[in-house]
């Protein structure tokens, strides 16, 4: 109720079109040269200190990428990325390995500051006095560029066992878990932009969740496009041992620019049995301008692999940003009994084009996925879900239900569902329903006879639309990303 | 408080509104009553700022401000209020939300600070109870699947939770049952003040049983043909309207 009005507050104080988080830092930064060839792969694994086996796991990853062909099947369009004009590898001069949050240049810290990102320990133990419980505070891993710059509440965290620190850390720190578990969900052969991932990905986070642990607190990781055509290499593995649980958000900005940015993650969740994954996403990546120019080119491949019996991942995304969202956080249901779940709310606007949605593939027994899409199309722009729904033959009594739900605004837009359903076996059962609507004048009209501007309205109509899943996002993010939804309709009503 | 001078309104090519006039005093309560397609909805929607209609010439006074360049909500924060014939479902917002939310909205429009969660809670239980409506009618989505009757009396609650200064009432009788009209009637009879003003707009007398009028006004052809006391209503229960019908068309 508190977060409606506070929805309503912000998109008042907020000049329509403008995104807020687009302002770039002079930070120095060191680079890559430009352009990528064997070489580039292994100036970024020299940069990292990586062991000989995963700098020839890049470069096999290289070659592959060098017989692929870019993916063409999405509803989206673009011009050609030109790989040999980009950098791949960018890193603020100062931020080799800090040890501590005061050797954190005080610049970065301002950056994290400005995105209202909270790296200071103290200070977040500060504002919580009182309601001190562990669960109220998010650790939090800063992804900037190409590298992390800290990682919060390490300590406490090590107490409870679990490990949470940058992937390239943990390759020095954990090779044995992360040459155990890395590229197993998602294969460096996987499809194009994994592929190249797999050559050249350059941070991201690693969790991993030692037997019968419940997380302390949620994990999050904020990932920061700062430097001019440079793409960055999201890599992002968790994993949740024999009857742990973890909860993990990651949220993404970045500067406004003319050219488009990459940004082409992969990201792997491994729940063994009896496991617990949640991992939500708000992504609000650069969308672009009013006139389709520049934004960020979202291509990430995120998989969730139930590998043991009775384990769960739920997948919850927030999807406003970005110029095209190319994305498909799926679920391989291994183990019997276990659970995939997906929540999703993409809204486009401008210019912007999504074609996201997940798969459920059903191998265990006793399988179960639910599917719950929510889809809003303003201004310009295109929003596809794209679902696949699979059982194999031995995965008998897998179920499955999806809902999909398109809301257009306006008359320029479009919504488009295209589900992919396949039962191999006779005790499955899968149930699709799917929607379409627009926001109706009358309905417009009688919030506003009620007293709520155009904007308000519309901001209060969507957020009832998208409540299913927005209830699914850890309580500390829900309110963000309600504000979120209204600032990105901003300017979709006449 | 309303005067409503030499308005005339359209739909495409159609002309509904004739040169209508209207005046409604300071804590008066007029009825409007008239056949199908006389234009009784179209005023109410006029009045309240709805699109899609066409004002050709007049004015919409509302003390002494003509409103009709106002949008709905400015025309809302100056204390208009529409129960609507058909109120309108909004899936997953709560209507304790809702209520906020507008509450809040006018309040801003009007320059008054946000009202504290109790002062909140306060408003809404009296208004609630002004109507007989359960709390937990208010954790369920703004009327979706509330029959025809519970959305009619939720806008009236409505209406008494945001204590509006001139409120018309469209068809609100329609698909009441007895009791419910009585509970309707009551809520908007404890509303009745010398600051404030109704229009109350019916096909029936039955509804002017219970919300007894100042003035009855019947409508025809897109305009007023007949204006008196309250027993003019009566007076229309007898004898239907068919001589003004037929007075317009010929």
């Amino acid at each position: 109720m508190a977060a409606v009005q506070e929805t309503i507050d912000r998109v008042k104080s907020i000049d329509v079109s403008e995104y807020k988080y687009g302002f770039f830092s002079e930070i120095e930064s060191e680079k890559a040269p430009k352009g990528l060839n064997e070489d580039i792969v292994r100036f970024i694994s020299a940069k990292k200190n990586e062991p000989e086996w995963l700098t020839e796991w890049r470069l096999e990853a290289y070659r592959r990428w060098l017989t692929m062909q870019e993916p063409r099947w999405a509803r989206v369009a673009y011009e050609p990325i030109p790989y040999q004009e980009l950098y791949y590898y960018a890193a603020p001069k100062t931020a080799a390995g800090p040890k501590s949050l005061d050797e954190v240049d005080p610049e970065l810290l301002k950056v994290y500051e400005k995105l209202g990102i909270p790296l200071n320990e103290r200070a977040i133990l500060a504002g919580v006095e009182g309601a001190a419980e562990a669960s109220s505070r998010v650790a939090v891993d800063a992804v900037f560029d190409s590298v992390s710059v800290i990682t919060t509440f390490k300590e406490e965290l090590a107490k409870a066992g679990v490990i949470f620190c940058s992937i390239s850390e943990a390759v020095r720190t954990h090779p044995e878990l992360v040459r155990k578990y890395l590229g197993s969900v998602v294969p460096p052969t996987d499809n194009f932009f994994a592929t190249l991932n797999s050559a050249v990905f350059s941070d991201g986070s690693f969790v991993y969740v030692p037997p019968g642990v419940r997380c302390p607190m949620e994990l999050s990781t904020y990932f920061r496009i700062n430097e001019k055509n440079t793409g960055q290499f999201e890599r992002t593995l968790i994993i949740a041992d024999k009857g742990a649980y973890v909860s993990y958000l990651e949220g993404c900005t970045a500067p406004k620019r003319d050219e488009n940015q990459l940004h082409a993650a992969v990201v792997e969740l491994i729940a063994l049995d009896d496991a617990e994954i949640k991992y939500s996403t708000v992504q609000n990546w650069y969308p672009g301008d009013a006139a389709g120019k520049g934004g960020v080119y979202n291509f990430v491949t995120k998989r969730g692999d139930c590998r043991g019996a009775n384990s769960k991942i739920s997948w919850t995304q927030v999807e406003t940003g970005s110029a095209i969202t190319w994305k498909y956080p799926s679920c391989i249901l291994r183990g019997d009994n276990s659970r995939g779940e997906f929540y999703s709310i993409a809204i486009s606007n401008g210019h912007q084009q999504v074609d996201s949605g997940t798969k459920m593939i059903h191998l265990g027994k006793n399988t179960t996925s639910r599917v719950i899409s929510k889809g809003i199309a303003a201004g310009a722009s295109q929003n596809t879900y794209r679902g696949q729904v699979s059982s194999h033959r031995k995965a008998t009594g897998a179920r499955n239900f999806t809902n999909c739900d398109s809301l257009l605004i306006g008359n320029d837009c479009g919504a488009h569902t295209v589900p992919y359903i396949e039962a191999h076996n006779h005790s499955t059962q899968f149930e699709h329903e799917a929607t379409t609507s627009k926001i109706s004048e009358d309905q417009l009209f009688y919030c506003m006879q009620r007293g709520l501007d155009a904007e308000e309205a519309t901001a209060l109509i969507v957020n009832g639309f998208v409540r299913d899943v927005l209830q699914q996002l850890p309580m500390e993010f829900a309110v963000e990303a309600q504000k979120l939804i209204a600032v990105s309709l901003e300017g979709s009503v006449g | 408080m309303l005067d409503v001078r030499n308005l005339s309104v359209s739909i495409g090519d159609r002309e509904i509104l004739k040169d209508f006039n209207l005046t409604v005093a300071d804590g008066e309560v007029a009825a409007i009553m008239g056949p199908n397609g006389s234009g009784k909805s179209t005023l109410s929607y006029v009045i309240a700022g709805k699109p899609d209609y066409e004002v050709t010439s007049g004015e919409v006074l509302l003390d002494g401000e003509n409103i009709l360049d106002l949008s709905p909500d400015e025309r809302a924060a100056r204390g208009v209020f529409l129960a609507f014939q058909y109120p309108v479902e909004i899936p997953g917002v709560t209507t304790m939300t809702f209520l906020k939310a507008t509450l809040n909205a006018i309040r801003k429009q009007r320059g008054e600070p946000e009202l504290s969660i109790p002062d909140f809670m306060k408003r809404v239980n009296a208004a609630a109870a002004k109507l007989d409506i359960k709390s937990d009618l208010l954790k369920r989505a703004v009327n979706v699947g509330f029959s025809g009757g519970e959305k009619k009396r939720m806008d009236i609650f409505q209406m008494a939770f945001l204590e509006p200064r001139f409120a018309i009432l469209d068809e609100t009788d329609s698909g009441l049952d007895i009791d419910a009209l009585r509970i309707v009637a009551d809520g908007v009879n404890a509303l009745r003040t010398k600051g404030r003003s109704f229009l109350v707009i019916t096909h029936y007398q039955r509804l002017l049983e219970y919300i007894v009028p100042d003035k009855v006004h019947v409508m025809a052809g897109g305009r007023i043909v007949r204006s008196g006391g309250k027993e003019l209503a009566l007076e229309l229960e007898k004898n239907g309207y068919r001589d003004y019908v037929e007075a317009e068309v010929a």
